[in-house]
């Protein structure tokens, strides 16, 4: 129990895990509202993870559905793998954000509403025929009604600023209300604000008076009679930060760049989700990190072919409409046998889809979408934190076998959030690879394998005496001139397959959690892994026999899995896509797979996957809830 | 290697291994000859230059050169070059195009990399025709051109190509024949001197599916009447007596006879490469036979910092700020943003 300014007993609550949704109009900050949140969570020691979902139209019209932008957190006292199915609690900034998100709040859960904004106007706009704070529908909820407006506006007196400006802080009210309510603290979002409007005095003490105010709110008033308690989660020792998967990925490709000891070059046109990429690496001139927007996909990944010739670590970053323009280019890379990167953020589709949501739909492309036999890795990094791992290891692969890799990260995992315990730089592997040495005389050969990993070497122009030429047409074995003997053409194809398959030497063994063995594996990809596992957590607390495997390299193949794949009655497979994937292992090991595909935009629910995974099993031991 | 260092090469230094397989006769073989001839004059390594063509036919001379070269894909060169040159300032780099390569599937790079100033020398090998998929039209055929692909003649207003680098912002442009190879050679210095995009239209002959294209003004018999020598700072004067010029009233070009009607030399236009404004080199490049002499040789050049220039003075820039800060280190950044320590 605490007492509150009025004298009165308010009583705390405590809680393993709660998830929040932020949601306003996009001009209402819900973003940065929903980032400050997870900032300040996350260095109270919670994990946490985060989910934005924002509006494709930059400027939907103001009180608009298709205006609404949220942002949803899950933070927890133990480990979590997911933003959270359905919001315990949501905070509503207008009548549209309500309308939108209602449907998704648990039973029973809290709305906090700024009730300002429910005038005839905002409720027709959404849609609603009466107001639903008035009409009772809300009466399965737990209803909170602030005039937030209103409390900004008494706060913010004096400041000389218009009430235009004051209403943009209601936003901070807010969150100070919901800092209150877990027992959250304000410093860190009081040190943004000092930063953020340096310089801009009256602007930053607005929001620094909405903060508090929205916290005074709480603590005073009798509107609350809880407030929550989340212990902080025993993660592994060590430093962390809060990271999307966009910023992950780039700090990977910065640290790939030093592990590998060559100059890091990005060319990339701007798309969701994927230019946040670009924006970061963007800044990291002071790196020595040279980017160019280039003026289409095509360009891009040209741009990164020619930066890979002349020895730098040449890379491109798209999502998939961007992917589907570099298919050809792809292609020289496999021909003339260059080290490259491309990431692809996956986004719903086909064509333009929906260029904010999720999707795992890119999967065979990336392996198939090109021209004749063209063999490339394929790696997909399963969370935000691990973007950073994994861009390292396409790197590792594209260097050590002299290939292009495909990179394929996804909108969720892109803006989503979660702890990452920081790495020491000092403790990764060197991927240093040499270029071919200078050479005296003639008889340099361009496609003299490396008998190991098959990889020819890297000739780059500046070389005395290495003077060659490569190119798309089919070179001759060894040689590497042009060629158009039927049978070294066959012998290359293989080589070229061959290069790439050698690869699965270095993918570790497969990790299962759960049951190596049993009734049912649940088999993944990618951003799906929070809610596997959880769902396999569940599954496992009741007694259920179950495993989850989750790959990392989708081409080639982990070596262990078509044992794995054995050891199971059943194996799911649940994808953000039709069953691109599980096309994959059905050919290859000749596995029955039984396909999950959702494709909505959103990342899947952990209570569908464990429904799921319930109808494959025998008698339940107890009934899910 | 310091350029006092290098030894002194030739020709048969930029020649490789490999059989020249273009068709007898064909322009091609003239613009390799020149290529090769002038390569020694720039004290470059041959290690230190690259050639990147597209596709075409104009896209095999990389495998004839002895330098560095990457035939790359239809359009694309453009591409590659930028990220090469960005990547490696240290290289000499020339781009091997044709007129369906640049013009059409590469339309776009090619404005960009001119727009940049992507420090590379583009060779467009204008034959008026589609060689390599034999006989189609291109975006330089004249309108009624009868081809495979138009059998009724094209309807399609052909592109100017130095007009279109010229809005593109190109700060070299130039022009020559595959015939005319003194001319060609001293149009290939002049390229390879210049730092940033540099852009020569090459006039070549395809004599299997487009023979003759140009021959109505290049031919040696007519040439000196209907082609003009540009010569920066020089009056524009040509025909086989010399007294035929031509006069710029207002924005309009006008041909006239040196000593009739009271013209003189000095009424004539002087031609200078190096005007900042591209309005004079645009009227240049759409003076044609029958109308005008065609123009051949440097339309512009005008000094611009090229983007590797740029690219690297951002960088040392952006790191010099920063080493006031202290050293830039990778595991700070790594641990940029709010951070806590879990015990
Ligand atoms: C993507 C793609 N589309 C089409 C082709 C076929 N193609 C090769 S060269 C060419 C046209 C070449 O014309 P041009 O650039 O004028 O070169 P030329 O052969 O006349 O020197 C075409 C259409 C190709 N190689 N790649
Ligand atoms: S087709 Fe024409 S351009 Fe091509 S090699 Fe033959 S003559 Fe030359
Ligand atoms: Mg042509």
């Amino acid at each position: 129990m605490t007492t509150n300014k009025s004298g009165e007993q308010q009583s705390i609550t405590e809680l393993d895990r709660v998830t929040i949704r932020f949601a306003g109009d996009s001009g209402d900050g819900m973003q940065l509202t929903g980032s400050q949140f997870t900032a300040t969570t996350a260095l109270f020691g919670n994990d946490v993870s985060t989910l934005p979902d924002f509006p494709a139209e930059i400027r939907a019209p103001a009180g608009s559905l298709p205006g609404v932008s949220g942002f949803q957190i899950s933070f927890s006292s133990g480990d979590i793998h997911t933003p959270g199915d359905r919001p315990d609690v949501l905070v509503a900034m207008n009548p549209a954000a309500l309308k939108v998100n209602i449907a998704d709040l648990v039973p029973g859960g809290g709305i906090i509403v700024n009730t300002d904004a429910f005038n005839e106007i905002n409720l027709r706009k959404a849609g609603y025929e009466s107001d639903p704070l008035k009409d009772r529908s809300l009466q399965g909820y737990n209803l909170y009604e602030i005039p937030m407006s209103t409390m900004v506006a008494n706060a913010c007196e004096g400041l000389g600023m218009t009430s235009k400006q004051i209403e943009l802080t209601k936003n901070f009210f807010a969150l100070g209300v919901m800092f209150w309510l877990y027992e959250r603290s304000m410093a860190a979002t009081e040190k943004w604000i000092a930063e953020k409007f340096a310089g801009k005095d009256a602007v930053a003490e607005a929001n620094r008076r909405a903060l508090h105010a929205g916290y005074a709110f709480g603590e005073t008033t009798e509107m609350f009679h809880t407030h929550y308690r989340v212990a902080p989660a025993h993660l592994p020792p060590g430093m962390y930060r809060n990271i999307t998967g966009n910023e992950a990925t780039a700090l990977g490709f910065v640290t790939a760049s030093r592990l590998a000891e060559r100059d890091l070059f990005l060319a990339s046109y701007p798309i969701t989700p994927a230019s946040d990429i670009l924006h970061q690496l963007s800044s990291y001139k002071h790196l020595g990190i040279k980017t160019v927007q280039s003026e289409d996909e095509i360009a891009a990944i040209g741009a990164a072919v020619g930066a890979a010739y002349g020895g730098a670590l040449g890379m491109t970053t798209t999502s998939g409409p961007g992917m589907a323009l570099k298919a050809e280019m792809l292609g020289l890379a496999v021909m003339v046998e260059l080290p490259l990167v491309v990431v692809d953020v996956q986004r719903a589709g086909p064509s333009t889809g929906m260029p904010t949501k999720t999707e795992q739909g890119d999967l065979l492309m990336s392996m198939f979408g090109r021209n004749s036999d063209s063999p490339i890795p394929v790696v997909a990094p399963a969370t935000p934190a691990e973007c950073f791992t994994m861009a390292i290891e396409a790197w590792r692969i594209a260097l050590k076998h002299m290939t292009p890799v495909v990179y394929l990260s996804d909108a969720f995992l892109a803006t989503g959030a979660e702890p990452w315990l920081i790495p020491q730089v000092a403790d990764l592997p060197s991927i240093k690879v040499e270029n071919a040495p200078a050479a005296t005389g003639p008889g340099f050969r361009p496609y003299k394998r490396d008998p190991e990993t098959l990889a020819r070497p890297w000739a780059v122009p500046g070389t005395p005496g290495l003077e060659h030429r490569i190119g798309g047409l089919e070179k001759l074995d060894e040689l590497g001139t042009v060629s158009y003997d039927p049978d070294n053409h066959h012998r290359m194809n293989l080589l070229r397959a061959e290069k790439v398959a050698r690869i699965v030497r270095d993918i570790p063994a497969t990790e299962i959690y759960g049951d190596d063995r049993g009734e049912l594996l649940i088999l993944g990809w990618g951003s799906t892994y929070g809610s596997i596992r959880s769902a396999v957590e569940r599954l496992r607390a009741r007694g259920r026999k179950v495993g989850h495997a989750h790959i990392r390299h989708i081409n080639p193949l982990p070596g262990d899995l078509g044992e794995i794949l054995q050891r199971f009655d059943k194996v799911l497979m649940p994808e953000l896509n039709a069953g691109q994937l599980r096309m994959l292992i059905r050919s290859k090991y000749l596995v029955d797979a039984i396909g999950f595909n959702l494709v909505r935009g959103k990342p899947f629910q952990i209570g569908e996957i464990e429904a799921k995974a319930e109808s494959l099993l025998g008698e339940s031991v107890e009934v899910a809830k | 290697m310091t350029q006092s260092e290098l030894p002194v090469l030739t020709k048969k230094d930029f020649e490789s291994d490999q059989d020249v397989r273009w068709c007898p006769g064909c322009g091609d073989y003239s613009i390799l000859a020149q290529t090769q001839k002038t390569m020694p004059d720039f004290g470059v390594a041959k290690e230190k230059i690259v050639f990147i063509s597209g596709i075409g036919c104009s896209g095999r001379l990389p495998y004839y050169m002895n330098t560095f070269g990457f035939h790359t894909i239809h359009g694309r060169a453009a591409t590659i070059a930028t990220g090469l040159k960005a990547a490696r300032p240290d290289l000499m780099v020339w781009v091997i195009t044709g007129d369906g390569d640049a013009l059409s599937i590469g339309g776009n790079h090619l404005i960009h990399a001119m727009r940049r100033n992507v420090d590379m020398k583009m060779i467009m090998f204008n034959n008026r025709i589609y060689g390599l998929t034999k006989g189609q039209a291109s975006p330089t055929s004249p309108i009624g051109k009868k081809t495979k692909s138009t059998p009724l003649g094209t309807i399609e207003t052909p592109i100017i190509p130095l007009n279109l680098v010229a809005a593109a912002e190109a700060s070299f442009i130039a022009r020559s024949v595959d015939t005319h190879s003194e001319h060609l050679q001293e149009m290939m210095h002049r390229a390879g001197e210049h730092s940033g995009a540099a852009f020569l239209e090459v006039l070549q002959n395809c004599n299997i599916f487009n023979d003759g294209a140009w021959r109505d003004f290049t031919d040696k018999s007519v040439k000196e009447d209907r082609m003009l020598v540009l010569k920066h700072g020089e009056p524009m004067i040509f025909g086989a007596e010399k007294n035929k010029g031509i006069r710029l009233n207002g924005l309009r070009p006008e041909v006239v006879t040196i000593g009739e009607n009271g013209v003189s030399v000095a009424d004539l236009w002087v031609h200078d490469e190096t005007d900042p404004d591209a309005t004079r080199t645009q009227i240049l490049s759409r003076m044609w036979w029958p109308d005008f002499p065609v123009p051949v040789g440097v339309f512009r050049r005008v000094p611009r910092p090229t983007h590797d220039q740029l690219l690297v003075e951002q960088i040392d820039g952006a790191k010099a700020a920063r080493a006031a800060k202290g050293p830039v280190d990778l595991q700070k950044l790594l641990a940029s943003g709010e951070t806590w320590t879990v015990e």
